[in-house]
């Protein structure tokens, strides 16, 4: 496998303008005759199918969704950052890049980065513009909040509804171009493989998910933007549906798969309390910026929080890490949860829960301040869990949220097969080992709106029409794998159901490969998936036909994809031998438990290439280079 | 507790369905409705028989997936809640529960309680959007927004595409879908250049999918989970007698002088 990440040389500033300049262009008149198919609706894909129709191209978007609005990008709270420094407190794009690739741990291309952090001001330019209702001071200007891992205030909200309204502003922009016939949307169709020839991507093969139809769909080039793959977990805050069978497909078609032990498991998520509890819930991180956590001081406390002076009280994060305090980055915070759990001073009714209080909030800002802030989020909160949050502390645990692994791709986010590209949290990205809040919805938007329109062009300027159309014998020979396998799922014949294999595997990943990880654990959790993938096969239960609407069908292909990738999360969490970001190897820690990085040997990105026949993935290198940003611990005290 | 589901079973679009009865046992009062959907569906499948269809994702009130009617009202009973955010502990032992899908003209059923709004998609198509290439915009605080109509437009914006408000309405009306939308860019600047071919488009494309009209139930409020103000009716039905009006008088032509 060739990794050639082609970051343009010169100093990081200009890299992107350089490349801008440097990139071939196709004439308008010509884009007319490329075909770019893009999986995915959400910000990523949502703005890159616009985008993409506006300058010309002919698009075709398909979701699993039965529109695009409902992509899991709608379920995002908090906000989205960018360097317009409207607060005037010192806030650049030098800081953004410096705040993400030090809040990454050291293990994300500064190139990237810096682009991201570039274009991200103009993301809010073009939200605005498309009627994104952000929220707003009194004089009519646009209003910031503060994040994790950053001391300025460069987070844009539209109440906790941000993801909602940056995707309808996308959802607006795509349904302008369906209806000028630019973009062909492709609603209830499921990407359930890529077809490669003669090294470049030429196109998918699908499942209409109402008939059950399985066609094939020839383009000249792929835009995989499928989200991430939390849902590897079983219970996490992704939606339901959310699943890694796109990327997975993708990886055994020649696409190098980076860093997959990367994900991000935020403090900030309603502790589950029922065994039939179907997912976690987010609460936005945006509530740290004004309700403290804190745990009793004492094992096994039997008080309700309101009877607990404030002298036996442990506020651990302010007390750990005094500059950023409650602000602490996710996984910081999510560990710090842990340890205090592991100690016995866990709260509620598992003690796997620590709370998060408003009293001093209310107290200085007033309830209806706080309720202008954050309505909607105590509201959903007093649904799930009966309590309410104005007068009891919430209770928060961490869960299984983002991943910043993804397909690898280089500078112009084209995965390793020629032709296929992945943006969004699909890809690999721009996060390193831990995503800072906020900065997904900004690096989805920018791949699709400002990236990867430029980026494309390049390629297709190069590498010229596909010419291969959907009845080459190419699409033929995975039509009918796709076939196959689809049967296979139905014929099994077995007792079990898809679900039933799921929670099995998410109490697997959660064990061995969540929080905390060590060798003994991982080398366990590889004895143990395969079993449940044998077993899967063997006895998994399907019933009615493959061609209608069948539900448990969709979870039984997705299942048995997460099922195979789980393994290679933990192949990647055992070879990364040190603790960086989200990945928390416990063999190295400090004896204050803080994450001990292993710079000399691991500061790269590894890139996994599948091999037929059961074999043992290989792992890849890319280098990092830190020319701007100095290699230093991370440190939040 | 104990439970009795009354379920809507249908095959297909073309179909005759059917209610079937099933019972919800040892039903735990923390999980959600759709949690109790699940476990049916896992001892249906464990019978051999097809789970029920039922749509769903994000499970937090936001995606619009879920859609069904619980007891004869869109989204079941609680105020201001889907369906997904409903929980157990709203209903007792020995309840019977009906399960519906959405039922409007505009919205054939595919399966059980998944039905099309795909005719939602096509009405936003026909104006829903501020026209603003990627590229193309001024900065973001270029044009200061006061802050009520920048709340404004942000309560009508909250709309989740649900379908709930068809479903609710005893014509079958989109108008709160509609007028959401038009409300949501009528009131910021950035939406006034195209208002009027918003507002003709938006209508005459609900119409053309056999939506009804609306005759001031406002059941559709009632039953919004996201507390969509009936008013957003109101400021449609002005924009599109305005732009109806104005559509009709003759355009200034350039003097030649
Ligand atoms: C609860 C929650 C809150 C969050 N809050 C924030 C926040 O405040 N700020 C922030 O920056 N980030 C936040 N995030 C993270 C952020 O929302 C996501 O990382 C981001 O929205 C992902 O966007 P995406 O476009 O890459 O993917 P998605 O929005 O997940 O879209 C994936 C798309 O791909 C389609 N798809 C996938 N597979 C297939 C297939 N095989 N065939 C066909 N279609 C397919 C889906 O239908 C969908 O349209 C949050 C995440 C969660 C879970
Ligand atoms: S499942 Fe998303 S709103 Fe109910």
């Amino acid at each position: 496998m060739k990794l050639d990440a082609k970051i343009p040389s010169g100093p990081v500033q200009q890299k992107w303008d350089k490349h801008r300049f440097e990139m071939k262009l196709i004439n308008p008149a010509n884009k007319r005759k490329y075909r770019v198919i893009v999986v995915g609706s959400g910000l990523a894909g949502g703005s890159a199918a616009a985008s993409l129709a506006e300058l010309g191209y002919n698009v075709e978007c398909v979701t699993y969704h039965d529109s695009p609005r409902r992509a899991h990008s709608i379920a995002a709270q908090g906000g989205i950052n960018a360097a317009k420094n409207y607060q005037n407190d010192g806030d650049s794009v030098w800081r953004l890049f410096y705040d993400t690739v030090k809040g990454g741990d050291f293990r994300a291309r500064e190139a990237n980065v810096y682009r991201l952090a570039q274009v991200s001001a103009a993301i809010i330019d073009q939200c605005v513009a498309q009627g994104v209702p952000f929220a707003r001071e009194y004089g009519g200007l646009l209003d910031n909040r503060s994040f994790g891992g950053a001391q300025v205030s460069r987070t844009f909200y539209a109440r906790g509804q941000t993801g909602q309204q940056l995707l309808l502003g996308c959802y607006a922009a795509l349904s302008r171009q369906i209806a000028s016939g630019k973009v062909k949307m492709r609603n209830r169709e499921e990407v359930l493989d890529i077809v490669v020839e003669g090294g470049r991507a030429r196109g998918i093969v699908t499942r209409n998910l109402v008939t059950g139809k399985i066609t094939t769909s020839a383009a000249d080039a792929v835009v995989l933007a499928t989200g991430g793959y939390a849902n590897v977990f079983y219970l996490s805050t992704n939606a339901k549906a959310c699943n890694a069978t796109a990327v997975v497909r993708a990886w055994r078609r020649g696409a190098g798969f980076a860093n997959p032990c990367f994900t991000q498991i935020p403090p900030t998520c309603i502790p589950v309390t029922d065994e039939h509890a179907s997912k976690t819930t987010l609460m936005s991180e945006s509530l740290r910026n004004d309700g403290r956590v804190w745990v009793p001081l004492k094992t096994g406390e039997k008080r309700a929080p309101g009877q607990i002076p404030e002298s036996e009280r442990d506020y651990y994060l302010e007390r750990r890490y005094p500059s950023f305090g409650n602000l602490a980055p996710r996984d910081i915070s999510s560990r710090a949860a842990k340890v205090v759990c592991d100690e016995g001073r866990g709260v509620g009714p598992t003690g796997r829960g620590v709370y998060l209080d408003f009293a001093d909030a209310i107290k200085r800002l007033g309830k209806n301040a706080i309720s202008a802030k954050y309505g909607n989020l105590f509201d959903m909160y007093r649904n799930i869990s009966g309590e309410d949050p104005y007068e009891v502390p919430m209770r928060i645990y961490p869960a299984p949220h983002y991943t910043m692994g993804g397909l690898w791709v280089d500078y112009n986010l084209m995965t390793t097969v020629p032709g296929l590209y992945a943006i969004g949290e699909a890809n690999f990205s721009d996060h390193g080992a831990n995503r800072l809040g906020a900065s997904a919805l900004m690096q989805g938007l920018a791949d699709g709106y400002f990236v990867l329109p430029y980026t494309i062009g390049d390629f297709l300027a190069s590498a010229g029409p596909s010419k291969l159309t959907a009845d080459a014998p190419c699409f033929a020979a995975v039509q009918k794998e796709t076939e196959d396998r689809t049967k296979r799922l139905l014929s099994i014949g077995g007792k079990q159901s898809p679900d039933s294999f799921h929670i099995r595997l998410g109490k697997v990943m959660w064990e061995r490969c969540g929080m905390a990880r060590n060798r003994a654990g991982l080398e366990q959790a590889l004895v143990e998936i395969p079993k449940i993938r044998d077993e899967f096969w063997k006895d998994l239960r399907v019933v009615g036909s493959g061609t209608e609407l069948n539900q448990t069908l969709e979870k039984a292909g997705r299942v048995a994809d997460f099922l195979e990738f789980a393994e290679l999360m933990c192949l990647d969490a055992l070879e990364r031998e040190e603790s960086c970001g989200g990945h928390f190897r416990e063999e190295y820690q400090t004896s204050e438990g803080e994450a001990v990085r292993n710079d000399e040997t691991f500061a790269h990105s590894a890139i996994w290439e599948w091999q037929e026949g059961g074999k043992r993935p290989i792992r890849h290198k890319e280098e990092l280079e830190f020319e701007n940003v100095h290699l230093a611990t991370r440190s939040y005290k | 507790m104990n439970l009795t589901l009354k379920v809507w079973r249908q095959q297909g679009p073309s179909t005759p369905g059917r209610f079937e009865t099933y019972e919800a046992k040892g039903v735990s009062e923390h999980i959600s409705f759709l949690e109790m959907l699940d476990g049916v569906n896992e001892r249906l499948l464990g019978e051999g028989k097809e789970p029920i269809a039922f749509e769903h994702d994000c499970r937090e009130g936001i995606c619009g997936t879920c859609s069904m009617v619980i007891n004869g009202e869109p989204h079941g009973p609680v105020k201001g809640t889907t369906a997904c955010q409903l929980h157990m502990r709203m209903f007792s032992d020995g309840n019977v529960i009906t399960i519906e899908p959405w039922r409007a003209r505009a919205f054939p059923i595919i399966k059980d309680l998944v039905v099309d709004r795909s005719a939602f998609d096509r009405i936003i198509q026909k104006g829903g959007f501020i026209s603003a290439n990627a590229g193309s915009a001024p900065d973001g605080n270029a044009v200061p927004i006061p802050k009520p109509d920048a709340d404004a437009a942000f309560e009508a914006a909250a709309c989740i595409g649900c379908g709930a408000c068809v479903a609710a309405c005893p014509n079958g009306s989109a108008m709160l879908f509609v007028g959401a939308k038009v409300s949501h860019l009528g009131h910021l600047p950035q939406g006034q250049p195209e208002r009027d071919l918003r507002a003709l488009g938006m209508v005459q494309q609900a119409d053309a999918e056999l939506f009804g009209n609306c005759t001031n139930h406002y059941e559709c409020g009632e039953h919004c989970p996201k507390e969509i103000d009936v008013k957003v009716i109101a400021e449609m039905n002005r924009d599109f007698v305005r732009a109806a009006i104005r559509a009709e008088e003759p355009k200034q032509v350039a003097g030649s002088g």
